[in-house]
């Protein structure tokens, strides 16, 4: 048991590292395609060859860990955000090989490597799983789902594509600053991952004491205390005292801890967007723009709308349907206005919108791919947002 | 009707832009597809003569063209999907959490989140999915639906039947792929036939003229797909009866017969046992998950059921008779199907309290003799008790489920989870009476760190009572009243119910999935090859997926004289 665990995690940190010198490798193959022809196809190669054995040892991490604990790793937060990340690796290998383009690695994977880094800092002991998670259809209907996100991922990356190499960087527009946002965004989930992980790595510890609804509640805090819960006591002795309190409305169950990671988030991401873009002395938008001088807009785009046309369907069965299914075989009602279901359904309205703009012809191009950075933005509020801040019956983490 | 006589003979219906047998543009009906500002041909629907494009004079004539628009489809998406995202701002009024400040929501939203819950409430965002104006507008999704399907649908299955190989030369040169060769022989002609053959191209020929198509059927996935969302549709209103759909919710006991609401006193259930199970702290694989979350976690709970049918009543009045029908375990995602209804294991409250027994006894008695003693039925209290040495007790307050908040003392619910008594006690031949306040037992058992919701208390039945408190508001109390011991039941929550709808459902949802994969997964593609002099004219045209239809023509033309395709949207 203990052995499957460690050969488990062991397999997951190697995917991790493959996916990052695939990364790597890839960005050879983005030069000057003329004169080095012959080296950047075998660069092409050698990455997708590493992405495949990268994919590999992740499934052996997820079929490892699936012997140890008994049932399908994606039934807590760490799980199913892995998942989404073999996913997304998954759906890009897909799309690899029909379109053979290269660009498309050094933004899949990398975003594939955020998932993975940012699903470590939850829980990653084996947890028992409670009666109503009981079923064959926990893995049938969590499994679809990720695959189909996955895919809708890889709209998201063409887009992201498109749009920086498409925005006029030469003067300040609308355009460069919501890219900008987007690019920032991003930043702020790296900036979350990087302090969690350096005072994880510390075992920082703060406790509070603090009401909420007539009950006296603890809070731990992992991140040194900026906003302390409202009315809380500070309970460890040698913590940092913090500035302030949370405003008497955030009173849910550790709403001044959530409060205080997303202020360490936003300070740790502006830093290190600050840092970079100091060194690069332009929007980053700018400074990635030229690397990809070579890419074809008019391919990039079809690919976005590929992996919503390839995506759609299997998100459908898995969000939509076999969901119900499982909701009906658990709880009677195959529908009831949870907030995830909810959530998966603004995410399908979306997409079918996106779908129907399609067959007007102003909407192909770039229109099209700030659509599928709002796509990505949905399916990343229900994952985050929904699960850790609008509780209802998938809150798992 | 005014029909259109295209030069190749055929006959089209009034409104259509391009001829449905050789593609040429009709002149005065350019402007419906936008052909005249842009040298490539809009293909979206082979410039079929659609109603909403043709009549635009009476009344119905706008209203079927407004919900034919994609645009005004997309909007409606659009709006319900803004609509049902601002649902989930606040939990619905059927999730108010069961240890919320109060579950009435005038007071839950504004007492939880201030005044944004207060706006929420009072806009009845509460209710959101089953207000008047979702519904409306979901109503008008599926109007939208009906009306675009059948506007598009039937022209272009007409166009299509109708095309010819034989295409006009200007319907050739304004597809997006295209090239010109001046010399082809037979022989290269013969190849590329033979090579589309081989992908699996369907080759019609007329005069020299090739048509080469494949993939067809994708077209009508959006209509099939519509088709399946309409039938959700209709299945969702009829759901709304209660012979379409019925749920209830029912709580047995351990050892009771009750009768299954809503199945009007046909069915019964006993409840024989009820089975709570936990995972072991010290299990080897998930010790560390249950020490860090530091509470017991159920593995499974379930009733063990025994179904019986009522026999049909000869006389009225006499005993019903029961007829055993199954006897099945059922749990979570294991309910129990019989005659058309379905019981779900939903939940289960493990220490309902059914009987309390008090002892009196004398204020600060060092041996605690026992002055009286008596035991109230929870679920059947009396107002008064008359004990045998002369003791009287009143009833003044029953809390059958006590809770303190600001406001003071109240019951949560009408069930006997957490009873607390204010008693008025007349000691024998005496008109004075001196209160005591007696009840929280949960209160005590928390506050000993037990967790009622797991663990049994019935083994502690005789001493938990004395963890309560019993109180002397006056301080002049010449008698105590203590809890002796306490009787627990275990109940099991079911709900029933009966979906007549869910066939529909199901068929509505394959429907879908069919259209859906049909219109997605495969591509309408065509190949003309249209000759000229010595040589021919190639285009190409396909719904989506333009880099699988260059590939394919790449395929066909290699090693021939024919000139590769030119992408002239890129022009």
């Amino acid at each position: 048991m203990e052995s499957l665990l460690n050969t488990s995690s062991t397999m997951l940190f190697t995917a991790f590292i493959l996916y990052l010198v695939a990364t790597f490798i890839f960005s050879f193959t983005i030069k000057d395609k003329n004169k080095e022809r012959k080296r950047t196809e075998f660069a092409g190669k050698l990455a997708i060859t590493l992405t495949i054995i990268g994919f590999l040892s992740q499934l052996i991490y997820f079929i490892t860990r699936w012997m140890a604990s008994g049932h399908a790793p994606v039934s807590n937060m760490f799980e199913f955000v892995t998942f989404l990340g073999m996913c997304l690796v998954l759906a890009f290998i897909i799309i690899y090989f029909i379109y053979k383009l290269n660009v498309l690695g050094l933004f899949a994977l990398p975003i594939a490597m955020i998932f993975i880094a940012y699903a470590s800092i939850f829980p990653t002991e084996i947890a028992p799983l409670v009666p109503s998670l009981k079923s064959h259809w926990l893995y049938i209907h969590v499994t679809t789902v990720a695959l189909g996100s996955g895919i809708l991922f890889i709209s998201f990356v063409a887009g992201l594509i498109y749009l920086i190499h498409g925005i006029d960087q030469s003067v300040r527009s609308a355009r460069t600053i919501s890219l900008e946002i987007v690019l920032y965004i991003i930043f702020l989930i790296i900036g979350f991952i990087v302090i969690s992980s350096v005072f994880g790595a510390m075992h920082y510890n703060a406790s509070f004491e603090y009401q909420s609804n007539g009950k006296t509640l603890q809070s731990e805090y992992h991140l040194p205390p900026i906003a302390a819960p409202h009315d809380g006591k500070l309970l460890t002795e040698d913590a940092m005292k913090p500035w302030f309190e949370v405003p008497t409305w955030m009173h849910g169950a550790d709403a001044g801890k959530k409060f205080n990671t997303v202020i360490w988030s936003f300070l740790t991401g502006t830093v290190l967007y600050a840092l970079v873009r100091l060194l690069c002395r332009k929007r980053i938008g700018a400074a990635i723009q030229p690397l990809l001088k070579n890419v074809k807009p008019d391919l990039v785009d079809e690919i976005n709308y590929r992996s919503v046309a390839i995506g759609f369907p299997v998100f459908t069965l898995g969000g939509l349907i076999f969901a119900s299914i499982w909701a009906q075989e658990a709880w009677g009602r195959f529908w009831g206005w949870d907030p995830k279901e909810v959530w998966a359904l603004v995410t399908w309205f979306f997409y079918a919108a996106y779908l129907h703009l399609r067959l007007s012809r102003g909407w192909h191009g770039e229109k099209s791919a700030w659509l599928a950075v709002a796509g990505f933005g949905i399916i990343l509020f229900n994952l985050i947002v929904v699960n850790l801040v609008l509780a209802g019956l998938h809150s798992y983490a | 009707m005014n029909h259109i006589k295209c030069e190749c003979g055929h006959v089209n219906p009034e409104g259509t832009v391009l001829c449905e047998a050789c593609g040429k543009p009709i002149a005065e009906n350019q402007h419906i597809d936008g052909n005249d500002k842009k040298k490539l041909l809009n293909m979206r629907y082979e410039g079929s003569a659609r109603r909403s494009t043709t009549y635009n004079k009476t009344i119905i004539d706008k209203i079927w063209n407004f919900f034919s628009s994609v645009k005004v489809g997309v909007w409606l998406i659009v709006l319900a999907l803004i609509a049902s995202g601002i649902g989930t701002i606040f939990p619905q009024e059927q999730y108010i959490p069961s240890d919320a400040i109060s579950r009435d929501p005038q007071i839950f939203y504004p007492e939880t989140y201030g005044i944004f819950g207060k706006i929420f409430y009072q806009l009845g965002f509460h209710n959101l999915y089953s207000s008047w104006w979702y519904l409306i507008l979901i109503a008008l999704i599926g109007v939208s639906l009906v009306v675009c399907s059948l506007d598009r649908f039937v022209p272009l299955y007409k166009a299509l039947k109708r095309q010819k190989p034989k295409r006009h030369e200007t319907f050739i040169n304004r597809q997006r792929f295209y090239s010109e060769t001046d010399h082809v022989s037979s022989e290269d002609l013969n190849t590329v036939k033979e090579r589309l053959l081989q992908q699996r191209y369907k080759i019609t020929e007329e005069d020299g003229h090739i048509v080469a198509e494949k993939g067809r059927f994708s077209r009508w996935g959006p209509y099939v797909n519509h088709i399946g969302l309409i039938i959700i549709l209709i299945a969702a209103l009829l759901r709304i009866t209660p012979f379409m759909y019925l749920n209830e919710y029912l709580w047995v006991r351990e050892g009771e017969v009750k009768v299954v609401p809503g199945t009007d006193g046909e069915y019964y259930i006993e409840n024989k046992e009820f089975v709570l199970d936990t995972y072991a702290e010290d299990d080897e694989r998930f010790k560390d998950a249950i020490a860090k979350q530091g509470r017991v976690i159920p593995s499974n709970f379930q009733t063990n059921a025994i179904i019986y049918q009522a026999e049909d009543q000869e006389v009225i009045g006499a005993e019903t008779k029961l007829n055993k029908i199954t006897d099945d375990e059922i749990s979570m995602n294991h309910p129990v199907k019989f005659g058309g209804y379905t019981l779900y294991q939903q939940g289960y409250q493990l220490n309902e309290f059914s009987k309390m027994t008090f002892k009196i006894y004398e204020m600060n008695d060092p041996d605690a003799d026992v002055l009286g003693e008596f035991t109230v039925d929870l679920f059947n209290p009396k107002t008064e008790y008359k004990l045998d040495n002369g003791f009287k007790v009143e009833v003044t307050e029953y809390y059958p489920d006590y809770i303190i908040t600001e406001d003071g003392i109240s019951s949560k619910t009408k069930d006997s989870n957490n009873p607390a008594f204010v008693f008025k006690l007349f000691p024998p031949n005496s008109e004075e009476s001196e209160i005591s306040f007696v009840g929280n037992v949960l209160g005590a058992v928390e506050g000993l760190g037990i967790d009622p919701t797991v663990v049994e208390l019935q083994p502690m039945g005789n001493v938990i009572g004395s963890f309560a408190p019993s109180v002397d508001p006056t301080g002049e109390n010449n008698y105590r009243i203590l809890i002796d011991s306490i009787d627990f039941d275990r109940k099991s929550g079911l709900s029933v119910k009966r979906d007549r709808t869910l066939p529909l459902f199901i068929i509505g949802a394959l429907i879908f999935m069919i259209g859906v994969v049909q219109g997605m997964y495969w591509q309408h593609r065509r190949i003309w090859i249209h000759p000229k002099k010595q040589g021919i004219l190639l285009a190409g045209h396909t719904n989506k997926n333009w880099f699988g239809l260059k590939k394919d023509i790449e395929k066909a033309i290699e090693n021939t004289p024919i000139q590769m395709v030119k992408d002239q949207n890129n022009e």
